[in-house]
């Protein structure tokens, strides 16, 4: 079978370059600002703040493990830290140290998970992070965040820097679409960045462009008004907003770059079934498999994370 | 304080260990009399740490990797002013902050632990932070030697000394027994001095049981400029009640109302021995 692509992403800055800039930016008002890398300053985009701040990144090596416990004794000392590392290895391979070290421990460290989801494509299962909503979310004392566009990662890397909790953000690879001119971003508020009224999409990090066009094109093709949420803190939900889309949209869908199982989906489930909302409800992720070779473009479009995928899924909704 | 004075200090450390795992029907028995000399030592010979100062950035800094022998921690924390010692008569009870591992809701306790090999990268972030900052303070973690299997504290080995972190002590509580057996037997992890000099520390060997050779050892930390300390500190699991020691039953044993009679016992006459000794 040919995959067809059948999105294409604006130019524009990778989050992770976004990220990095804005780090940069805060190591500069402020030299408590620590970065802890595990040999991933490159794909981390840190090479630039390596070499401006070298007092303000530590290099641990591979050792994810470490990195998560070297990150917590800096964050005891009143530290500022960002702890990097590919978010497969760093959300499993270190989760107890994230668990004990620092949420149980209640060490502020800024956790940050990078080329998340299916970002390595083709590199396989192994490279792919399908898991780190789920088992963060099963986390005590750790704010869950995957921002949908560079704007919302700036604003979510400054707001995290400021907060005196332990946060996990999560980010993609490729270059990130502009999603809103709503400037309004607070972390553990989704943002509702496109208005409907019949259905509502609520996706997280790179999903919420597709969301996106799915919406625009089934306005114009259909004439169906879909409203999209771009839901980017995971934990804690943002429930009020979720109540409030349930009282205003006949069907609700989300939409993940990550396992069916223990994501968005299920969170905004769990609280809307436990609610009383009887809505149609479509959850849309990676199924339960290892999954197919490909780009990182290739796989979502092959589990139907695509413009064309969500709008068909939409209409199946209002059948 | 006197080497004498030391030794009495240990022995009614050791006497409320067992009065505190008694009461609590629960605690790690063996490994909280193991480690009692090196907890006295440091506390009150070494670290300079306190109630007093403990929001002091520069205060000295102390991780206990084996979170399971936090009854010896509690026992000294109270003898220190952190907090009543009546208050380890919670030990384990429903909303008791005094669990079987150390956590912060305790006073004097610095970071939460239990889960093995987590303390030691932890103090090399802790001690990385104190050469950054230019602060003279030094960190201690103590470590088991069953703890060492685990791969994150070669990692954080690696780490301290590419750091040059001369402010960082490792202790060893090297009573060479884990839950199963002996390590030797579980997965031999000798020679733990060459290992750790391989991986650029300077190793120290001590008998982890005598206060005197401890305090002279710890206080002579760091060993080289620009390298962590490790100190092998040789110890007897269940130390001071013939009955326990090096017998992996009391790894987390709990004393009946017999043996507990006669370990105190056995910890009296010892106390009265010493006690001699100074008149």
């Amino acid at each position: 079978m040919t995959v067809k692509t059948t999105h294409t992403l604006k130019k524009g800055l990778a989050n992770l370059e976004v990220f990095s800039a804005t780090l940069q930016g805060l190591a500069e008002a402020d030299s408590n600002i620590i970065a802890v890398t595990s040999d991933s300053r490159g794909s981390g985009k840190l090479v630039p703040f390596a070499a401006k701040y070298p007092k303000q990144i530590v290099e641990v090596g591979i050792a994810e493990q470490n990195l998560v416990g070297v990150a917590a004794g800096l964050a005891s000392t009143g530290k500022k830290v960002f702890a990097v590392s590919p978010a497969c290895f760093l959300t499993a391979r270190s989760l107890e140290q994230i668990k004990n070290d620092i949420a149980y421990s209640d060490n502020p460290v800024n956790v940050i998970g990078i080329s998340a989801g299916v970002s390595y494509g083709a590199l396989g299962s192994t490279h792919h992070s399908l898991h780190d909503f789920a088992v963060l979310r099963a986390v005590n004392n750790i704010m869950v965040v995957a921002p949908g566009d560079n704007f919302e990662t700036e604003m979510a890397i400054r707001q995290a820097a400021a907060l005196e909790e332990p946060v996990y953000l999560r980010f993609g690879k490729k270059p990130m679409p502009f999603l809103s001119d709503n400037k309004d971003f607070a972390l553990g508020k989704g943002r509702e960045i496109r208005g409907g009224k019949e259905v509502a999409i609520v996706a997280t990090g790179e999903t919420v462009w597709p969301a996106m066009q799915a919406a625009m094109l089934l306005e114009e093709e259909k004439g169906i008004q879909v409203g999209v949420i771009s839901m980017h803190t995971i934990k804690p939900l943002d429930t009020a907003l979720l109540e409030s889309i349930a009282s205003r949209y006949a069907a609700i869908m989300t939409v993940e770059e990550h396992s069916i199982y223990g994501g968005l989906g299920e969170a905004c489930a769990s609280f809307l079934l436990q609610s009383g909302y009887q809505k149609n409800f479509k959850l849309m992720g990676i199924p339960d498999e290892y999954t197919v070779t490909g780009s990182q473009l290739d796989i979502l479009n092959h589990y139907g994370i695509s413009e064309k995928g969500i709008a068909d899924e939409v209409l199946k909704l209002l059948r | 304080m006197t080497t004498k004075e030391l030794q009495i200090k240990s022995l009614e450390y050791r006497k409320k260990v067992l009065q505190y795992i008694k009461k609590a029907k629960a605690g790690h028995t063996g490994g909280s009399l193991s480690c009692t000399d090196i907890l006295n030592v440091l506390y009150n010979e070494v670290m300079n740490v306190s109630p007093a100062n403990f929001k002091d950035p520069n205060r000295d800094r102390y991780i206990q990797s084996k979170g399971h022998s936090v009854e010896a921690l509690f026992v000294v924390l109270a003898d220190q002013g952190f907090y009543p010692e009546s208050n380890i008569e919670t030990l384990c009870q429903y909303q008791s902050h005094f669990i079987g591992h150390p956590t912060r809701k305790v006073p004097g306790v610095e970071q939460n632990t239990g889960a093995l090999g987590h303390g030691l990268p932890i103090s090399v972030g802790t001690a990385l932070a104190g050469k950054m900052d230019s602060l003279d303070y030094r960190v201690f973690t103590l470590m088991g030697d069953g703890e060492l299997l685990e791969g994150s504290n070669w990692e954080a080995a690696m780490a301290a000394s590419h750091y040059k972190l001369d402010n960082l002590v490792a202790i060893l509580d090297y009573n060479k027994l884990q839950i199963t057996g002996a390590v030797k037997d579980v997965c031999n992890s000798e020679p733990i001095d060459q290992k750790f000099e391989a991986f650029g520390w300077s190793v120290k060997h001590v008998d982890g049981n005598d206060v005197e050779a401890l305090s002279k050892t710890l206080k002579s930390a760091p060993f080289e400029t620009g390298k962590p300390s490790f100190v092998i500190a040789h110890t007897v699991k269940g130390k001071g009640i013939s009955f326990m020691e090096n017998n992996i039953k009391w790894h987390h044993g709990v004393p009946s109302d017999e043996q507990y009679a006669d370990a105190q016992k056995e910890l009296d006459s010892q106390l009265v021995e010493l006690s001699k000794a100074i008149i």
